[in-house]
């Protein structure tokens, strides 16, 4: 019933384009409606022990010769991400609920994208993962570049380069891999011993393809300039979602396919980890833009997922997958705030510009959502950051303790770039006042709609519900992580 | 055997002859009439009347017999073997007939809706003509067939090229089209002199046979090489490309449609047969850590150098026709990696990889068609907001370019999916590796520059000009092609084994 997801997301996508554009929204809220609710009673009807490996949903014979299959299956670590995916796509439609212009293509582009993903984390065929996979990559594209604000086309030109840079790494390591095993079965493939020479090469190509979308550092660039370019939605997807593809499918592919090669090359994924945590937060504590430092902090805690997964220990990798989670929702709450809720209204996110208007007091339910956001960002405790970023840190204890050490300066240079940009955003002192301000005339008519409350609400709720009892995802996701093999 | 058996088996070429001489000789009547209108100061609106009724006639006979034509291909036996291999057929053969008639037909569709071109009879005849000579090059083992086969389909393509009277650029094309052909038919002609004199036949089969009892002389391969050089300038592989750009640029759209679809798929498929049927004793190996002399490394040089110059170069054009030349010959170099696999994966993979770029490249001339006669042109400025302006081509378009450039659900990701695991596995212990590296940095690079025209398509507003002449009327012919071709790439994108089982069971 889980595939349902793809057909329904990619059902949408097309009714909308038949359908006149004022119907789009209301379509895609639906599907993307649907698609949560699936996922949700797949989440309470899977018995826990049926999650704790790769089970098979369909498998349908689609081109015999190459022993192509269509064939999908679901595990914890898939439901986790079918989760997260549908909680970031309704709240993307909903801070999209206005958009004026072109309506239809902006809903079409954006089903896509959910339904792509919804394909990765489904997917139990290499070919079929991988056209799921190169398939999200062209609608942001466009999600940017006609949508877009600073510096749309170029923003939007680096972060398909990037992406399809990776697809490229991504592709010959699939196609080595196929070569030689003769079979895409990801069940198959993941019993198929690769000698330990190819191991030791495929993997980082494999590996560094996924990571590019992942954000690792130094191949994070396009991140921060595709997040300020992209509209609201498109960072919500790309930061909700979109990052966690790549995550995903390193744990998913490379790491399966190749345990051995992850061995040898574990501890540079670490190191480059612990980098992207420490630099990209450094970074954050210098941006003048908001969303620049959102996206800078999502390079960081993209960081803490890399270092889950290089941990190679079921506490590390479960972490890594509930900060998937968790930072989907925070990263989607963030670029929400600041992209929807201030650049809508104030037509600035600079943080000098926005700390002279006295914003807490002019939206309050911003002020609130951003303050939950940022706390659920830095790692409080009671919120789902937290509990991801201690599980991950625990895993790394037992493996590089260094690292732990370094990352926990990383931690406080977040919790400082994220206060500092709650101060100055919200609670700055009045000074004189430039751009749109609160005293504007037609202010008033601009208060947080309905659409943009119910949005919020939906992810602060799966932040808070993920932060005060972590067992819910974890008791689902540590049976999946424990059955790969890596771990053996 | 008798003439009769002859006629039966040769149908579809006698159909196709009888018709473009139908189509000629409706041509030159209705063109007698109009002159007679002329010279009687009939109104102008009368006279283009009747041309156009004329073009009609014209194009449906076209149409319709090459309707038939695939009917008659549908009826031949399965197997069957004429004058020693000068006509065969096979399973092979008769898909590939089929396969180049429906590209005639979406070229007579084209040709029909192109008003550029005056004596609309002469060019359907010769496009008909054309297509002849794609039927016979398909369907022939035997060099002196193939080279009349190539000869009739080159010098028809050139006079397709040369057909705009009224544009520098058309008479440009032709020119510079004719130049390198006839040279590389004289290449191919003295390679195949060669290979008779060194082998004592004509017929792929038995040079088979010579080259694998004994080792190759060094005048047989000169004979193969010479013979693959003149393949290359007719697929335009680098550095045998030059003529692309300005055939692509300059020939009337049809022509240039067809010459990248029909043309190229037909001497894929006689290459492929030419290399691994008549030469594959000869094979070699283009493995890195196992070089062995053969033609497989001289394809698979022609495929680098094609990959990195075609898409390099790419990335500098503003002139969309002239941008799909350039991609042409990166594609040509992915293409060629399935016959420097060799073998029936490599084959069947490269065949695949043909015919979907063949469709793709006739929906996107069908597509330029249109915004060049709306707006005149078909450089990239022509192209900015077609979006706003027509939404439906606008998609078919993206579809053309994504499949173009290997983004699924579309055929050409399959294709490219299918080519590059063909070749690496060929190699043994990833020998290929390298060619397969650079053929997927060549894709990479690609994107850039289709996503450029998507750009300009989607993102850019209308140019003042453009938008002015936006609302000329457009053709609903054109419409429905464009949109079946899109369906189509799409439609073997997310079914691609329709396709690829019929010529993977069709390949010996």
């Amino acid at each position: 019933m889980i595939a349902w997801t793809i057909y329904l997301t990619f059902t949408g996508a097309v009714v909308l384009l038949l359908l006149p554009g004022v119907f789009a929204r209301w379509i895609a809220l639906v599907t993307t409606l649907t698609g949560l609710a699936l996922g949700i009673v797949e989440f309470f009807r899977m018995p826990i022990a049926e999650l704790a490996h790769f089970t098979t949903i369909v498998s349908v014979p689609w081109v015999p010769a190459l022993g192509m299959n269509y064939h999908l299956a679901i595990d914890g670590v898939s439901l986790t991400m079918i989760l997260v995916t549908g909680t970031s796509a309704v709240s993307t439609v909903l801070f999209s609920w206005d958009v004026d212009h072109r309506q239809r293509e902006f809903f079409f582009w954006l089903l896509l994208v959910v339904g792509g993903c919804y394909g990765v984390f489904l997917s139990a065929d290499l070919f079929l993962f991988f056209a799921f996979y190169e398939l999200v990559i062209v609608p942001k594209y466009f999600l940017i570049a006609i949508f877009g604000s600073t510096n749309k086309e170029y923003g939007a030109m680096k972060l398909t380069l990037y992406s399809f840079f990776g697809g490229m790494l991504v592709f010959a390591g699939i196609l080595v891999a196929y070569v030689t095993a003769g079979s895409l079965d990801l069940t198959q493939l993941a019993q198929f011993h690769f000698n330990p020479q190819l191991q030791s090469w495929a993997f980082p190509v494999l590996f560094l393809g996924f990571a590019v979308l992942a954000g690792i550092w130094p191949l994070h660039t396009w991140a921060p300039t595709g997040h300020v370019a992209a509209p609201t939605a498109g960072s919500m997807l790309l930061a909700g979602i979109v990052m966690k593809l790549g995550s995903y499918a390193g744990l998913r592919v490379a790491m399966n396919l190749f345990p051995e090669g992850f061995q040898l090359w574990s501890k540079w994924i670490a190191a480059l980890a612990v980098i992207g945590v420490v630099y990209a937060a450094a970074v954050a504590l210098r941006q003048r833009d908001l969303k620049f430092v959102i996206g800078y902090s999502s390079v960081s805690h993209m960081g803490f997922v890399l270092l889950g997964l290089a941990t190679a220990n079921a506490l590390g990798v479960s972490g890594a997958v509930l900060q998937m989670f968790s930072h989907g929702v925070i990263a989607a709450l963030l670029f929400a705030v600041a992209g929807r809720m201030l650049y809508r209204r104030t037509h600035t996110r600079d943080l000098d510009a926005l700390s002279g208007m006295d914003l807490s007091r002019a939206l309050p339910f911003a002020a609130f959502t951003f303050v939950i956001a940022s706390a659920a960002s830095m790692g409080i405790p009671g919120f789902s950051g937290f509990a991801a970023e201690i599980t991950i840190l625990i895993g790394a204890w037992k493996t590089y303790p260094i690292a732990v050490w370094i990352t926990g300066a990383g931690m406080v240079l977040a919790a400082a770039f994220t206060l500092r940009a709650l101060v100055k955003s919200f609670f700055g002192e009045v000074r004189i006042q430039t751009g749109r301000v609160p005293t504007d005339v037609d202010w008033e008519e601009q208060s947080i709609t309905l659409p943009e409350k119910c949005g919020a609400c939906l992810l602060m709720f799966a932040t808070l519900v993920v932060g005060l009892y972590p067992k819910l995802l974890l008791d689902r996701i540590m049976p999946a992580v424990e059955a790969m093999r890596f771990l053996k | 055997m008798s003439y009769l058996e002859l006629l039966k088996l040769a149908a579809p070429e006698a159909v196709v002859v009888i018709s473009a001489l139908v189509v000629l000789a409706i041509g030159l009547t209705s063109r007698r009439a109009t002159a007679v209108a002329g010279v009687s100061l009939a109104k102008p609106p009368t006279r283009t009347g009747s041309a156009t009724a004329a073009t009609g006639w014209c194009s449906l006979v076209a149409a319709l017999g090459v309707v038939i034509a695939i009917a008659a291909v549908l009826v031949l036996p399965r197997n069957a073997s004429l004058f020693g291999g000068m006509l065969v057929i096979t399973p092979l053969t008769s898909l590939f007939k089929i396969i180049c008639l429906v590209l005639a037909f979406f070229t007579v569709c084209l040709a029909r809706s192109e008003k550029s071109l005056r004596h609309p009879g002469e060019y359907l005849a010769i496009i008909l003509l054309a297509t002849v000579g794609l039927m016979l090059l398909v369907g022939s083992e035997e060099l002196l067939m193939i080279f009349i086969g190539l000869e009739l389909l080159g010098l028809s393509l050139y006079m397709m090229a040369a057909f705009d009277k009224t544009d520098v650029r058309s008479a440009e094309a032709g020119l510079k089209y004719f130049l390198f052909g006839s040279t590389s038919s004289a290449f191919t002609l003295f390679g195949i002199s060669l290979i008779y004199g060194m082998s004592g036949s004509t017929g792929l089969a038995s040079i088979s046979e010579k080259l694998a009892a004994a080792p190759v002389q060094p005048l047989l391969a000169t004979g193969i090489i010479m013979t693959l050089i003149g393949f290359a300038f007719k697929i335009a592989a680098a550095p045998f490309h030059l003529w692309a750009p300005d055939a692509y640029q300059g020939a009337p759209i049809p022509s240039a449609g067809f010459i990248a679809s029909g043309s190229k798929v037909a001497s894929f498929v006689v290459l492929g047969k030419i290399v691994l049927v008549g030469f594959g004793p000869a094979h070699g190996s283009s493995a890195w850590h196992a070089m062995a002399a053969g033609w497989s490394p001289i394809l698979a040089v022609l495929a680098a150098l094609s990959i990195l110059i075609g898409n390099l170069v790419a990335l500098a054009q503003t002139n969309v026709r002239r941008l799909l030349a350039y991609s042409a010959v990166a594609h040509a170099g992915y293409t060629l990696l399935g016959l420097v696999a060799g073998g029936r994966d490599g084959f069947s993979a490269t065949l695949f990889y043909a015919t979907v770029y063949a469709i793709t490249l006739v929906g996107a001339f069908a597509v330029i068609a249109v915004v060049r006669s709306e707006s005149g042109g078909d450089d990239l400025e022509n192209f900015s907001g077609l979006a706003a302006r027509t939404p439906l081509l606008a998609g078919c378009m993206a579809i053309f370019m994504f499949s173009l450039a290997g983004i699924p659900p579309l055929a050409g990701f399959f294709g490219k999916f299918y080519l590059f695991s063909a070749a690496l596995r060929a190699g043994g212990d990833h020998g290929l590796l390298w060619l397969v590296a650079l053929a997927l940095f060549g894709s990479f690079v690609s994107l850039y520059y289709y996503l450029i025209v998507l750009k300009a398509i989607f993102v850019d507003q209308p140019s003042p000009t453009a938008q002015a002449l936006a609302h000329v009327s457009s053709d609903l012919l054109q419409r429905i092609i464009v949109t079946l071709l899109a369906a189509a790439i799409l439609f073997f994108g997310i079914m691609p084994d329709i396709l690829a089982s019929r010529i993977l069971a069709a390949v010996p």
